[in-house]
């Protein structure tokens, strides 16, 4: 494998992580307020769709955007209403989110642009353009760094927006006192019940944080990564996102490092569909189960273990 | 919050559903009527697609089967308090049993292909079932996520064996070959005609239909009439007090969610053999989550998974009849199977708290 392949793959590993780092974030924050959220496959595709289609209407991806970004809160406030106000079964609501999404897109897609449940293909200023880093073409004839630039520059502006939120919801959920309440509820609700802070609107910010970043990742499934929705075309990356969430055990730096490395296999599955390794080929079937398998071995326990939230799961009843 | 016992009982298991289903229903007219149709015209070719002629019925009940199925493998692990997510890939891995049975030997008639494949079918679903029950009862691994996984891996295992280890080499489809004429399954038409009773040649409906029937009687003495089913549910209702009554967790567990895997890896009999007579990609096309669905709406007792089945066999039926006639397009099933998940199972003390007002207050009248 020549440097050029390398850096084309570390380049798609950072393109094809952005969506499943939003996703990845909104799981973060909302299992730790204590709501199990299996419904982030459903958000992704329900804000891909709707920014595409509003991105094709008014020609501005930033409007697509916002509508995204209001689907997929739409969507949390559903999830939120089930499993914070009616104390419903999370898992259920999840389930339910997902077949939603996954059904109304086509439903309406087909209703709006008759295009067989997809949107028309969005034109260069209906998505977001690529940003360049500054001073990224001056080091382009720079043996190490020529490269690395090349990696990092010219993405979409969302990627770069994907990178500073782990610094943010890291600081977000460790530094402030709205983050240590988050967690607190997702631990043990009574305490915080206890010192006054209200439960169910703790839960309700957290679920709709969780919106607004799975909504960015759909949008940057359809209006950056390809042009235009299709069809489920989430792809399960909302169950891989779920994958990498445990596999950071709920912590958004570690985050970053689960996404990157799914993104890297998906990646490389995508430029060589048969891995020969010269003693065994590796089908491409194998490469796409990856994440899977090993968060089934993380969750085993086998390396290290993953312990969620103590209050995941549970609705909250206020003692009376 | 109320007590349990503040609905009569045949509004808890009767009126509570209905509702939330009608509830369902409305919106799900709403969204027709949003997108230019008109409802009553839809509902009117729903029935008269699925019940209107023994053509319709041998598609509703076909489908009915599938859910039959995977409704009471989601309903045996419920009574054990764990959410299988994975009668998809248990399913799957049940057809990859099935097809491997048919394609072993050369099968002079279906009624020893039958008992084989049905062993087969079961063998691998509950081996698929099998792994995440282990890790949730040694480990503690969360049954659900475990569960999705193995959906995905499933999916992935299927990919290759079908399109590296399954497929004629003369073949670019990444499906097997055609099973051999002996075992291929008797279709309701071919049951009923020695009988005098005319039903439609080309509906799938074939003998599995009953194996569902003599399954949903199973669960039902497994789970009310039997020691295990005993145990089944007391783990289910509190965990603690189990063990303390001399229960075994591990034990419970990992024979529950066997139960559960091998139901849905039954479901391939139906699907694989009796219908399509060869194994092809996506061949359990969600069944294993309308299970859920249908176990949810059916109170996870078998009696309520029948009628769920044969509802939401009705609705996949009718749902095929609209995409064909009128320009909804067939995800429209999708849309009312996901609001009856929500209202029926997320949504449920939306329905009961202002129902358990009502009676109280009558109650208070009276």
């Amino acid at each position: 494998m020549d440097i050029a392949t390398l850096v084309q793959i570390l380049e798609s590993t950072l393109r094809l992580a952005t969506p499943l780092l939003f996703a990845c974030l909104a799981g973060i924050v909302t299992e730790r307020a204590g709501i199990f959220d299996i419904g982030l496959e459903g958000k992704l595709l329900v804000s891909a769709f709707f920014s595409a289609a509003f991105a094709y209407y008014s020609g501005s991806a930033w409007v697509g955007l916002l509508v995204g970004i209001l689907s997929s809160v739409a969507f949390s406030i559903l999830h939120g209403l089930a499993s914070i106000t009616f104390r419903g079964n999370q898992l259920i609501s999840g389930v339910a989110i997902n077949f939603l999404a996954s059904g109304m897109t086509v439903v309406i897609a087909q209703s709006w642009f008759g295009q067989g449940g997809r949107t028309p293909s969005l034109t260069a200023e209906m998505r977001f353009g690529r940003l360049h880093v500054p001073g990224a073409e001056a080091v382009a004839d720079v043996p190490v760094l020529g490269s690395i630039a090349q990696i990092v520059t010219g993405h979409s502006i969302l990627v770069y927006l994907g990178l500073l939120c782990v610094p943010l919801i890291w600081y977000m959920l460790y530094r402030t006192r709205f983050g240590l309440r988050l967690r607190a509820v997702g631990e043990n609700p009574e305490a915080v019940d206890t010192a006054g802070v209200s439960v169910v609107k703790m839960r309700y910010a957290a679920v709709i944080i969780a919106g607004v970043l799975c909504g960015i990742g759909g949008v940057y499934l359809s209006t950056s990564l390809s042009a235009g929705f299709v069809r489920e075309m989430s792809a399960g990356r909302g169950y891989i996102a779920l994958a990498a969430m445990i596999f950071a055990k709920w912590r958004p730096w570690q985050a970053l490092g689960a996404v990157l490395l799914f993104g890297m296999l998906e990646a490389i599955a995508n430029r060589f569909p048969n891995l020969d390794l010269g003693i065994i080929t590796i089908p491409n079937q194998f490469m796409t189960a990856l994440p899977y398998i090993l968060t089934v071995i993380i969750l085993a326990g086998f390396i290290g273990k993953a312990i969620p939230p103590r209050a995941g799961g549970e609705p909250y009843v206020k003692e009376r | 919050m109320s007590s349990p016992q503040s609905l009569p009982r045949w509004a808890d298991i009767l009126l509570v559903p209905i509702l939330s289903l009608l509830l369902a229903f409305l919106i799900s007219a709403l969204v027709i009527l949003a997108i230019g149709e008109d409802p009553w015209e839809a509902v009117k070719l729903m029935v008269s697609g699925s019940l209107g002629s023994t053509y319709g019925w041998g598609y509703t009940l076909y489908y009915a089967t599938n859910f039959l199925f995977t409704g009471l493998a989601f309903a045996v692990a419920f009574h054990a308090a764990m959410f299988n997510i994975g009668a998809e890939g248990q399913a799957t891995m049940g057809g990859l049993g099935v097809a491997l049975v048919c394609m072993a030997l050369p099968w002079p008639h279906w009624t020893l292909a039958l008992p084989a494949a049905m062993v087969g079918g079961a063998l691998f679903g509950a081996a698929w079932a099998f792994i995440p029950a282990w890790l949730q009862a040694k480990r503690g691994s969360h049954i659900v996520i475990t569960t999705i996984m193995f959906n995905f891996i499933a999916a992935s295992v299927m990919t290759y064996m079908l399109s590296h280890v399954l497929r004629p080499p003369t073949s670019m489809d990444p499906a097997t070959p055609r099973f051999p004429a002996g075992t291929n399954l008797p279709t309701m038409h071919e049951i009923l005609a020695p009988l005098g009773i005319e039903f439609s040649r080309s509906a799938p409906l074939n003998i599995t239909f009953f194996i569902a029937i003599i399954a949903t009687f199973g669960v039902w003495i497994l789970i009310w009439r039997t020691r295990l089913g005993y145990e089944i549910r007391a783990f289910g209702k509190s965990g603690p007090a189990a063990v303390y009554a001399g229960i075994s967790p591990v034990k419970i567990t990992v024979i529950a969610m066997l139960i559960s895997g091998g139901l849905s890896g039954l479901m391939a009999v139906n699907n694989v053999m009796g219908e399509a007579e060869r194994l092809v990609l996506n061949s359990v096309e969600g069944a294993g989550f309308i299970g859920i669905a249908v176990a949810l709406m059916g109170r996870n007792h078998p009696a309520g998974i029948a009628v769920a089945a044969v509802l939401f066999g009705f609705l996949y039926q009718g749902g095929a009849e609209l995409a064909l006639w009128t320009s909804i397009p067939r995800e429209m099933i999708v849309v009312i199977q996901a609001l009856v998940i929500l209202f029926t199972g997320a949504l449920d003390n939306m329905v009961r708290l202002p129902l358990e007002m009502l009676f109280k207050s009558l109650r208070r009248r009276s």
